[in-house]
């Protein structure tokens, strides 16, 4: 008796209804969009929408659909030439309240959307668009917090009226420095400035060393310290970058962590990479300090290095500064920063916290009338040729971008001006997204222009449905009634499939539909080993009916088996790869476990329907 | 419709000697072409520059070379990429400039050559990264090896049957590596993901011809094992050829149709089904047989361990 379950029929039906109603997103292609979101991150509410639209209709741009997705306008758009023109129009006309993005947006209608379904987002090599991979360099992040610990020792030690001779970076067991040293003068007590490390730097591990002129006192990080400034840089970064990707009006980016210590950036439809390296990789930020009118530039210069307490700085154009050490306030203090047209030319205007803003009036009430200078701190990594060797440095430029009398008392929020028109947008940029903790590096960079994306698409599909298409003939001739079950089968496969990786967000690369291509051809593996099995049997002499079911009793076993081999590797590639291969191995792996499904249950639930039940059929057509 | 008759008794067992000598002659041959000539190793993994362009009429890739030499790139290669409009340009990672300045001093060459020209695609792999990517594609390979030998030893419990797996399971990677090396294929990122699928995929057919010797010899402990193993590759035979002709079928049409950036990776699975193909037929059974295996190794029998337990 050839039978099956009635709830493994309900199964079966459930499985694919859902499938077919999961993978349908992917099916209805997609339209010229423009995003539109607005400046500081908050959704558009349906006025903002309307506004936008009204406004569109009224230059003659014909929006061909428009909703709100995820708290930003997605406007559709029936041409690429009236989606231009329709960002051209947003960006001039909303330039102060929202920013725009290019991008493509399903035609899926809106009651799929409305329940969570979105089509498989594509690959970069699919859509086109920039890849990077950062090394974020961590020995960069220590190096930094060291340069701020040096500081404040510094400053704590003049506050205590302790005589010092320097204070040092040193590198104690390591590469690089990973603590400080105070140096004091011949017989002094090394007490005070013990006292004044323990208050600032209470977490360094504080010991007296041999060796110098007078006393020496070293103050080191631990090694759990070092990783946890090593990690918080690294996550730093990762906020630092999303926000400066945020900035830069993509549609869909990805930043991840990858690894240890890189990032990876992930911008669809962006062409121009060293604009966009230009601005994601910038190691930048400011400085406030007062400039020292006690102590004469040009004697510094002579003596080539600058007074106790002052610091020698170069402006842009070249001029010697002195500058006090003390920082009055940093970039890591400030909560805004936008562009501004102020009588000077072009600024930027800035809103400091309430520390910042508490240090900048202190400041400002003792200083009036004094000159107050803004340095612009940049780093960067360059290769030099030392004896033969390429060698990679890391060069720091302090620039002094701005000198001003201090005109009047303000706190936390006051303008930068002495720039230009690209360099003050620029400079908010930075500012606003805020600083990165440790230098960046671009060490892998993959750009895929936007005929090519298609041009794949275009291939890859057409290399599937051929596929299918041969092995359906295949299948019919070979197999014949039976055929035309595997293919019923096969095509729920690729169903199955699409829903799976739909739902799994998984994208979609060229790899990953070479995937399906190779999966659509193993899949038809099990239904071969069945139906050989059952052809056995006939031959063997049992009723169609009994062969039926010990094909399936007997094929089992190695159809588990060899699907296991297969998995085993997907899963090993899985972990190992990255990208486009990554999306491969996703592929490979739910093929098999759907085409498992589909030739075990969806097949045998069909041939039961056309042979099983009271039927009994005297012959087979296999 | 059937291709084998369902009576077929080829002895492979019988010719064995003479698929070993062929395999390993593959095999040799595969080693000495991967030691002398090696890899055309991609980008991926030496780290460098892969530039690939679009130009509106037919484009010459020995004038780009010229071009490209004269403006002090050195060893740089130019090929037809998929179609005569289009080339594709490696170089080695870049000293001392930046991938940025590189680039566009070499658009500046294609543009000499066609004003219209169009950079579809741009690829800067740092030679660290390359070297990462290398280490990791070794250890994939190594690590499938592994996972699958653990699989198949608690599968079949014969060490002569995981043998033979084994024994396939290297022997079909290496011969498609060495149609990488003897052809000058750009082997890539995407062909070690082929390769995988081809480790994964041979074995599925080995697997299946054991699970059948498993099943033969539980049948009928008493027949010889050669006649068993014959038998069992003869009775899945129909099977065998039959998943690799569908396979081969959507692997050929991916080849052809499929683009310039899958053809090497269809060329590995190509080769690799081909080779998976035979060696579950002419050599995997063979090797178990050659190891001794008997019934006794997959069922030992109870009257020994009735002899064990007694007092």
């Amino acid at each position: 008796m050839l039978e099956f379950a009635r709830w493994k029929y309900i199964l079966v039906a459930a499985v694919l209804v859902l499938a077919t109603v999961f993978a349908l997103p992917n099916v209805f292609g997609e339209d010229a969009a423009l995003q539109v979101a607005r400046k500081d991150r908050s959704a558009i509410e349906a006025d903002g929408q309307r506004s936008v639209e009204d406004f569109l209709r009224g230059k003659g741009v014909t929006v061909s659909r428009s909703y709100i997705d995820n708290g930003r306008l997605m406007l559709h758009f029936s041409e690429v030439p009236e989606q231009l023109k329709a960002r051209d129009l947003v960006n001039e006309n909303f330039a102060r309240d929202y920013v725009t993005a290019l991008s493509f947006a399903s035609r899926a209608p809106d009651w799929l959307r409305n329940i969570g379904l979105r089509p498989m987002p594509l690959g970069l090599d699919l859509r086109g668009g920039l890849y990077l991979l950062y090394q974020v360099d961590v020995d960069g992040a220590v190096a930094q917090v060291l340069e701020v610990y040096e500081q404040d020792l510094r400053r704590a030690l003049s506050q205590d009226n302790v005589q010092f001779i320097d204070v040092v970076q040193v590198a104690e067991g390591t590469v690089k420095p990973n603590g400080l040293r105070v140096l004091l003068p011949t017989g002094a007590d090394p007490a005070p400035a013990r006292e004044a490390i323990r208050r600032v730097l209470p977490d360094l591990t504080i010991s007296a060393q041999p060796g110098g002129v007078g006393p020496i006192l070293q103050a080191l990080l631990t090694a759990t310290q070092l990783k946890e400034r090593q990690d918080y840089a690294i996550s730093q970064n990762l906020t630092t970058i999303r926000n400066r990707v945020n900035e830069l009006g993509v549609s869909e980016p990805v930043v991840q962590r990858q690894g240890i210590d890189r990032i990876a950036v992930q911008l669809p439809g962006v062409q121009n990479s060293a604009e966009v390296k230009d601005i994601l990789g910038k190691v930048a930020t400011l400085e406030f300090r007062l400039v020292d009118i006690q102590n004469s530039v040009s004697d510094a210069v002579q003596r080539g290095r600058a007074p106790f307490g002052s610091k020698l700085y170069e402006t842009r154009e070249g001029q010697p500064t002195l500058l006090k050490r003390d920082i009055i306030v940093t970039g890591d203090q400030l909560i805004d920063a936008t562009t501004a047209a102020t009588e000077q030319g072009p600024g930027v205007s800035v809103k400091l916290d309430a520390s910042g803003g508490e240090e900048m009036l202190r400041t400002t009430r003792a200083n009036l009338g004094k000159p107050m200078a803004v340095v612009f701190i940049e780093q960067r990594r360059e290769e030099v040729d030392v004896g033969g060797q390429k060698v990679q440095r890391d060069i720091k430029e302090e620039k002094v971008i701005n000198t001003a009398t201090i005109q009047g008392i303000f706190s936390n929020s006051f303008q930068i001006t002495g720039l230009g028109v690209n360099e003050a947008r620029e400079l908010a940029l930075l500012l606003r997204a805020g600083a990165l903790a440790a230098p960046i590096f671009v060490i892998e960079e993959r750009v895929v222009g936007p005929g090519l994306g298609k041009e794949n698409i275009a291939k890859g599909t057409t290399a599937l449905m051929i596929g299918m298409a041969l092995l359906f003939v295949f299948m019919l001739v070979y197999y014949k009634m039976f055929g035309v079950v595997a293919n019923i089968v096969l095509l729920a496969n690729v169903v199955l499939l699409a829903a799976l990786l739909t739902l799994f967000k998984a994208a979609l690369s060229l790899p990953g539909i070479a995937g399906i291509v190779l999966t659509v051809g193993m899949a038809v593996d099990a239904n071969v080993l069945i139906y050989e099995r059952i052809r056995e049997e006939i031959r063997n002499g049992v009723t169609p009916q009994t062969a039926i079911s010990k094909g399936f009793e007997k094929a089992f076993s190695a159809i588990a088996d060899s699907n296991i081999t297969t998995l085993i590797a997907g899963i090993v590639l899985w972990a190992f790869g990255t990208g486009p291969i990554r999306g491969f191995a996703v592929v490979l792996s739910l093929g098999i476990l759907t085409s498992m499904f589909t030739s075990l249950l969806g097949s045998r639930a069909l041939l039961t329907l056309v042979y099983g039940g009271a039927r009994r059929p005297e012959k087979l057509s296999i | 419709m059937e291709f084998f008759k369902s009576n077929s008794r080829v002895a492979f067992m019988g010719t064995r000697k003479l698929w070993y000598a062929v395999s390993a002659t593959l095999f040799v041959i595969s080693l000495v072409a991967l030691f002398t000539k090696g890899l055309n190793l991609g980008v991926d993994f030496t780290g460098g520059i892969t530039i690939e362009a679009k130009f509106t009429s037919e484009a010459r890739p020995e004038q780009l070379r010229t071009g490209l030499e004269r403006a002090g790139f050195e060893d740089v290669q130019v090929q037809n990429f998929g179609s005569s409009r289009d080339v594709a340009i490696r170089l080695p990672p870049p000293e001392g400039q930046s991938p940025d300045e590189v680039r566009a001093e070499i658009e500046g060459v294609l543009k000499a050559a066609d004003p219209n020209v169009v950079v579809s695609r741009l690829e800067v792999v740092g030679p660290q990264v390359g070297a990462e990517l290398r280490n990791s594609a070794v250890v994939a390979l190594i690590s499938t090896l592994i996972l699958i030998f653990i699989y198949v030893f608690i599968r079949f419990h014969a060490w002569q049957l995981s043998a033979g797996a084994i024994f396939a399971a290297i022997h079909d990677p290496v011969i498609v590596l060495g149609v990488f090396a003897l052809s000058g294929i750009v082997f890539d990122l995407s062909v070690v993901a082929a390769l995988l699928a081809v480790i994964g995929y041979s074995l599925n057919d080995t697997v299946v011809v054991f699970d059948r010797i498993r099943e033969r010899f539980d049948a009928n402990k008493r027949m010889a094992p050669v006649e068993v193993l014959n038998q069992s590759v003869n009775q899945t035979l129909s099977r065998t050829i039959m998943t690799s002709l569908t396979t081969l079928v959507v692997v050929l049409v991916l080849l052809l149709l499929g683009g310039p950036v899958l053809q090497p990776f269809s060329w590995a699975l190509v080769v690799g089904i081909l080779v998976g193909t035979y060696s579950s037929i002419y050599i995997a059974a063979s090797v178990a047989l050659d190891m001794g295996l008997t019934a006794e190794s997959l069922f030992p029998t109870r009257k020994k361990l009735a002899i064990d337990d007694m007092p």
